[in-house]
C-alpha cells in the first residue's frame, strides 16, 4: 500500500504546480476539502491572533494610545467574528469532513459536490469579511471594518448609527458562509446516517459520528435564525424595515433573542467536536475502551437538545421578567449535569488504564482541566444575579477564551498531532510538539487565568481603554505577557507542520495503535479510501483484529 | 482597594448578589478541588511505567452504579444553587417600591447619563447623587432606565449588579447604599466608539446634605452679576449652536442632545467622567472634545482663542 | 431534503415570531384589519397544487408519462397562479392602501415572511419548470422518480409554510 502512493505521489510531484493546484481547487475529495478548510483556519488563527495581540498591546496600561478607539472596536469585532466562523468552525468542519468518511468506512461524503460547494461559500465569506478593511465604512462613517462587536446588538447596527458599509460586510460576509454551514451539516447527517460500512449500526460508530451528527443537527437549527435575523437587519438597513427600529416602535431586544438562539447552540457546534476528539483519544493513549459508551451518546444527544434552550443566559441583564430569568437559570444548570457525565467518563476511562503522554495526549490533559474549570466558571455565570455583575465583564471573557482555548483549541491541538500522521503520512516531531504544548500552556494561564480578575473587580468588556486607579492596571499588565508565549507556542506548531512534512518520520497506518477505521487504512489514504469496505462487529474493529482472543464484540 | 470591586457591597442588591456568590464560588471550588484531585491522581497514577509493555490493561466498558452516581451527585448540586438563585433574583426582581423611595429617570445616551428626579423637578448629567439610605426609615432609591440611542448598561459593582438601559424597553432597578461616599463604575453594554469613556460617579450623601443638594439644583442659573466678560461669555453660548444641545434652566438655552449645565460646576468632572472639571479641561473641552474623548458627539464648535475664553469664563459661573 | 427543510421551517420559525410579536405594535400606518383580505382562492390552488404533484409522481411511477405531465404543468399553472395572486394583493396594498415594507412594523413584517414565502415558492417553480423542459425535451424517465420525489417534498414543505403563514397573517393577525 505504501509503496504504491509513494509512487504515486512521485508521478504526483513531477506533475506541473498549476495542474495540482488546479485539481486542490476543484476537488470533491472528502479529505483534500477537509485539509482546505483546517488549513484557511489556520491562517485566520493567525490574523485573529494578531488582532487579540494589538487589543493586549493597547489595554497592557491605562489611558495608553497605541491604537484610537476607533481602530480597538474594530479590532474586537473581527477578533471575535473571525475566530468564531473563520477558525472554530472551518476547523470543526474540516476535520469532520477528513474523518467522517473514513471512520464509518464509506469511500466519501454522500454529497461530494455539495461539500465543496460549501467549502468555497465558507472561504468566500471570509475574504469578503476582510475586504471590509479596505472597502469598509465604521460606526458614523469612521471607515474600515466592522465594528459593531461580533454579535452586533441592535440598534447600534441601524442606518442612523452605523452609517457606512461595515456592517453589511459583516451580515453578508456571516450570511455567505452560513450557507455553507448548513451545507455541510446536511452532508454530514447524510452521510452518517445513510453509508456507513456493514456491520456498523448506529450503536457501533466511533462516538466521533455520533457527536458531530449532533452538530451537524445543531448547525441545521441554529444557524438558520442567525441568517433569519441578518435578513431582517439586512431589510431594516436597506428597505426601510423597522425590524430593530426602536425609534419607530421595533425591538432591540428581539435581535438579542434571536442572535442568542443561535449564538448559545454555536458554542456547542463547537465545543462537541472537542469531545470528539478527546472521546477518541483519551481510549488510544490510556489503552481502554471509553467508559460508558451509551452514556457518552445520550449525554451528548441531551446537550444537544438542552442547548436549544438555554439562550438568555446571555441576556439576564436586559431586563426579563424574575421568572424568565429563573427559567433560564434552571436551564443553564441542567446543561452542566450530562457535561460534567462527559468528563466523569474520560477520567474513568484513564481510569486503570496505561497512559502514554504522546504530544496529542498532553492536550487532551490540558483540555480535561481547563474544561472542568471553563465549565465550573460557567455555572457561576449561570447563577442570574451573580451573572448581573459578571455578565459584560472581563470575567466572562475569560469564561468563554477558557471553554473556546483552553478546552476547543486545544483539543484541536491535539487531534491535529494525532491525525496528521495519518493525513501525510509523518510522524510529528515529539520534542517540538511538547515545546509547543508548554509554552502554549504558560501563556494560555498567566492570560486567561489572571483574566478573572479584572471582571471580579469592576472592569467592563469592549473598552479601548481604563481608568487608573480602579485596581485593573496589573492584572492587565500580566494578560498580556501570556501573549507572548501563545503567539511563541503557536509558531513552533507551524513550524512543526512544516518541518514534519518535509522531514518527518514515515508513520505507516497505524502509529498510535489505534482501534478505528482510518487506521486500517494507509498514511495518507489513498483517495478512494478503502480497497475494500470493511464490515464490522463492534465498536473498535481494529481492537478485535488486535486480539482476536478477546474481542469487543463479546462485551457489548 | 479597588473602587469597584464586587466582593465590597454597599447596598442591599449587592449585599445580596454577594452573599449568593459565595456560597455558588465554594460550590464550585469544592467540585474544583475534587475533580482536579481525581485528574491528577489518574494522571500520575497510571501512566505507563514501562514503554516496551504492549500488554493492555483490564478494558472496563461501564458500570451502571458508578454513572449513576455521578449524575444524580451534580444534579442534587444543581437544584440547591438553582434554588438559592431563584430566592435572590426575586428578592431584588421583585421587590415593590415603598412609599419613601426616591425616583430617579436615567437616560443613556451615547456618551453621557442623563439624571432626572421627576419629584423633585431636578434635571442632572454624569454625577448621581443619592441619599444615603436609614435602616430604621428606608428610603432605597428606584431608577427607571431608558435610552436615547443605542443599548447601555449601568453598573456600579458596590452598589448592585448591572442592568441595561436599551432604547424601547424601559427597566428599573433599586439601590439603598448604606454608606456615604463616592461610588464609581462605568457603562457595561458596548454602545459606539466612546463606551469606554461613559464613566458613571454616584455620590451618597447623608440625609441633610443631599437635601441641600437638592435645593441647589432645583434654582435657576445664578444670574452672573453685571461682569460684562460674563454677559459676553453668556452672549457667544446663546448665539452658537451650543443652545441646540445644551439647557442651562432661566435662560434661553433648552436643547436636551446633550448634558444640561444649570449646574455644570457642581460636578466634579465633565464628559462623563473622561476629564476632570477644571478650567484647563472645561477650555479644551471645548475648544476640541475630540482631544479629551475622540468620537464624542459635541463637536469642534470652532471658536476663537477669545470667545471661547468668554464662554469659559460664563459657564464657570454655573454652580 | 429533510435536513434542508429543517434549516428552512427554523428561518420561517424566526419570521414567524417576530410576525407574532410585532401583531399590534405599529405606531403609525394601516393596520392588518383595515387593509387585508384573505387569499383564499389563491391560497386553495397553491395547497391543491400539493395534491397534483403527488398524483404526478404517482403517474410517473406507474410509467403514465402523459397523465404525469398534464398533472405536473397543472401543478406549475396552480403556484403560478398563486404567485399572480400574491402580486395582485401587493399591487393593491402598495398603490391604493399606501402599505410599503417601511411604512410601518405591520407593513415590515408582512411582506418579509409573504415575501420569503414567496421567494420560497419562485425557486420551486423555477424547478418545477426546469422539469418541465425535461420533459418535453424527452430527456424525463421513469428511472427519475425519486428526485422528482426530493423535488415533490420540497414542495408540500412550501404548501405548508403556507398554512401557517395565512394563519398567522390573516387569522391570528387580524
Amino acid at each position: 500500500m505504501s509503496t504504491n502512493t509513494s509512487a504515486l505521489s512521485e508521478a504526483a510531484a513531477t506533475r506541473p504546480l498549476t495542474l495540482r493546484l488546479h485539481e486542490w481547487v476543484t476537488t470533491v475529495d472528502h479529505k483534500r476539502i477537509g485539509m482546505l478548510y483546517i488549513l484557511y483556519a489556520l491562517v485566520f488563527l493567525v490574523v485573529g491572533g494578531i488582532e487579540a495581540a494589538i487589543m493586549r498591546l493597547q489595554l497592557i496600561r491605562p489611558n495608553n494610545d497605541l491604537v484610537s478607539p476607533q481602530v480597538f472596536n474594530q479590532m474586537f469585532t473581527m477578533h471575535g467574528t473571525t475566530m468564531i466562523f473563520f477558525v472554530a468552525m472551518p476547523l470543526v468542519f474540516g476535520f469532520a469532513n477528513y474523518l467522517v468518511p473514513l471512520m464509518i468506512g464509506a469511500r466519501d461524503m454522500a454529497f461530494p459536490r455539495l461539500n465543496a460547494f460549501s467549502f468555497w461559500m465558507t472561504a468566500l465569506g471570509g475574504l469578503f469579511l476582510y475586504f471590509s478593511f479596505l472597502g469598509g465604512d465604521g460606526l458614523y462613517g469612521g471607515g474600515g471594518a466592522p465594528d459593531v462587536g461580533w454579535f452586533a446588538y441592535a440598534p447600534l447596527t441601524a442606518k442612523t448609527f452605523s452609517v457606512g458599509h461595515s456592517t453589511d460586510f459583516w451580515t453578508l460576509s456571516l450570511l455567505v458562509s452560513g450557507i455553507g454551514s448548513v451545507g455541510t451539516a446536511i452532508n454530514i447527517i447524510a452521510t452518517i446516517l445513510c453509508m456507513r460500512c456493514p456491520g456498523m449500526t448506529l450503536g457501533r460508530m466511533p462516538l466521533l459520528a455520533w457527536l458531530n451528527l449532533t452538530m451537524a443537527g445543531l448547525v441545521i437549527l441554529a444557524v438558520s435564525p442567525l441568517t433569519a435575523a441578518q435578513l431582517m437587519l439586512l431589510i431594516d438597513r436597506y428597505l426601510g424595515g423597522h425590524f430593530f427600529d426602536t425609534q419607530g416602535g421595533g425591538s432591540a431586544v428581539i435581535w438579542m433573542h434571536f442572535f442568542w438562539i443561535f449564538g448559545h447552540p454555536e458554542v456547542y457546534v463547537l465545543v462537541i467536536p472537542a469531545f470528539a476528539f478527546a472521546s477518541e483519544m483519551i481510549p488510544v493513549f490510556s489503552r481502554k475502551a471509553i467508559f460508558g459508551y451509551p452514556v457518552m451518546v445520550l449525554a451528548t444527544v441531551a446537550i444537544g437538545f438542552i442547548s436549544m434552550s438555554v439562550w438568555a443566559h446571555h441576556m439576564f441583564t436586559v431586563g426579563m421578567t424574575s421568572g424568565a430569568n429563573t427559567f433560564f437559570v434552571l436551564s443553564t444548570m441542567a446543561i452542566s449535569v450530562p457535561t460534567g457525565i462527559k468528563i466523569f467518563n474520560w477520567l474513568a476511562t484513564m481510569w486503570g488504564g496505561k497512559i502514554r503522554f504522546a504530544t496529542p495526549m498532553l492536550f487532551c490533559v490540558g483540555f480535561l482541566f481547563q474544561f472542568l474549570i471553563g465549565g465550573l466558571t460557567g455555572v457561576t455565570l449561570a447563577v442570574a444575579p451573580f451573572d448581573w455583575h459578571l455578565g459584560n465583564s472581563y470575567y466572562l471573557v475569560a469564561h468563554f477564551h477558557y471553554v473556546i482555548v483552553g478546552a476547543i483549541l486545544f483539543a484541536a491541538f491535539a487531534a491535529f498531532y494525532y491525525w496528521f500522521p495519518k493525513a501525510s503520512g509523518k510522524m510529528c516531531s515529539e520534542a517540538l510538539g511538547k515545546l509547543h504544548f508548554w509554552l502554549f500552556l504558560i501563556g494560555f494561564h498567566l492570560t486567561f487565568d489572571f483574566m478573572h480578575i479584572p471582571g471580579l473587580l469592576g472592569m467592563p468588556r469592549r473598552i479601548y481603554t481604563y481608568e487608573s486607579g480602579r485596581g485593573w492596571d496589573i492584572w492587565n499588565l500580566i494578560v498580556t505577557i501570556g501573549v507572548v508565549f501563545q503567539a511563541a507556542g503557536i509558531l513552533v506548531f507551524v513550524a512543526n507542520l512544516i518541518l514534519s512534512y518535509l522531514r518527518g518520520k514515515a508513520a505507516g497506518n497505524d502509529p498510535w495503535d489505534a482501534w478505528t477505521l482510518e487506521w486500517a487504512t494507509s498514511s495518507p489514504p489513498p483517495s478512494y479510501n478503502f480497497a475494500v469496505i470493511p464490515a464490522v462487529r463492534s465498536r473498535r474493529p481494529l481492537w478485535d483484529l488486535k486480539h482476536p482472543e478477546d474481542p469487543d464484540w463479546r462485551y457489548e | 482597594m479597588s473602587p469597584t470591586n464586587i466582593f465590597a457591597p454597599a447596598s442591599t442588591p449587592a449585599d445580596s448578589i454577594f452573599g449568593l456568590s459565595i456560597f455558588v464560588l465554594l460550590t464550585i471550588a469544592a467540585i474544583f478541588v475534587v475533580v482536579g484531585a481525581l485528574l491528577v491522581y489518574v494522571v500520575l497514577k497510571f501512566r505507563s511505567k514501562n514503554p516496551d509493555d504492549r500488554s493492555e490493561p483490564a478494558q472496563i466498558y461501564g458500570s451502571t452504579q458508578v454513572e449513576l452516581a455521578w449524575t444524580i451527585v451534580p444534579g442534587l448540586i444543581v437544584v440547591a444553587l438553582f434554588l438559592a438563585s431563584a430566592r435572590v433574583i426575586a428578592s431584588i426582581q421583585d421587590t415593590p417600591r415603598p412609599p419613601g423611595a426616591l425616583e430617579v429617570v436615567v437616560t443613556g445616551h451615547q456618551y453621557w447619563w442623563e439624571y432626572r428626579y421627576p419629584g423633585l423637578n431636578v434635571v442632572t448629567a454624569n454625577e448621581l447623587h443619592v441619599p444615603l439610605n436609614d435602616p430604621a426609615h428606608p428610603a432605597p432609591t428606584f431608577l427607571t432606565l431608558l435610552s436615547a440611542d443605542t443599548d447601555h448598561s449601568f453598573w456600579v459593582p458596590r452598589l448592585g449588579g448591572k442592568t441595561d438601559l436599551i432604547p424601547n424597553h424601559p427597566n428599573s432597578m433599586w439601590i439603598d447604599p448604606r454608606e456615604p461616599g463616592l461610588f464609581l463604575g462605568q457603562c457595561a453594554q458596548y454602545c459606539g466608539t466612546q463606551h469606554a469613556k461613559m464613566l458613571l460617579r454616584v455620590y451618597v450623601q447623608p440625609r441633610e446634605e443631599f437635601d441641600r443638594w437638592v435645593r441647589e439644583q432645583q434654582q435657576p442659573a445664578k444670574a452672573g452679576g453685571t461682569d460684562a466678560t460674563i454677559t459676553a461669555g453668556r452672549r457667544v453660548f446663546e448665539s452658537t449652536a451650543c443652545v441646540n444641545c445644551h439647557a442651562v434652566s432661566g435662560t434661553p438655552a433648552k436643547g436636551t442632545f446633550g448634558p444640561d449645565l444649570t449646574h455644570l460646576m457642581s460636578r466634579e468632572t465633565i464628559a462623563a467622567g473622561a476629564a476632570p472639571n477644571t478650567h484647563e479641561k472645561l477650555r479644551l473641552w471645548i475648544r476640541n472634545p475630540d482631544t479629551i474623548k475622540p468620537a464624542s458627539k459635541m463637536p469642534a464648535m470652532g471658536l476663537s482663542d477669545q470667545d471661547l475664553d468668554l464662554v469659559t469664563a460664563y459657564l464657570e459661573t454655573l454652580r | 431534503m429533510y435536513c434542508l427543510i429543517t434549516a428552512e421551517a427554523a428561518i420561517f420559525t424566526i419570521f414567524v415570531v417576530a410576525y407574532l410579536f410585532y401583531i399590534g405594535k405599529s405606531v403609525t400606518g394601516p393596520k392588518p384589519n383595515d387593509v387585508l383580505h384573505a387569499p383564499v382562492f389563491y391560497s386553495v390552488c397553491l395547497l391543491a397544487s400539493s395534491l397534483t404533484i403527488h398524483a404526478a409522481v404517482r403517474k410517473l411511477v406507474a410509467g403514465n408519462m402523459a397523465a404525469f405531465a398534464r398533472l405536473w404543468l397543472l401543478t406549475i399553472v396552480l403556484g403560478g397562479t398563486f404567485l399572480y395572486g400574491t402580486a395582485r394583493e401587493w399591487a393593491h396594498l402598495i398603490v391604493d392602501e399606501g402599505l410599503t415594507v417601511s411604512t410601518n412594523l405591520f407593513g415590515t413584517t408582512y411582506y418579509s415572511l409573504v415575501g420569503l414565502h414567496a421567494f420560497h415558492v419562485t425557486v420551486g417553480l423555477m424547478a418545477l419548470i426546469i422539469v418541465a423542459l425535461f420533459y418535453f425535451a424527452a430527456q424525463l424517465r421513469r428511472e427519475h422518480t425519486e428526485r422528482l420525489e426530493i423535488l415533490s417534498m420540497y414542495w408540500h414543505f412550501v404548501d405548508a409554510v403556507w398554512a401557517v403563514v395565512f394563519t398567522v397573517v390573516y387569522v391570528i393577525g387580524v
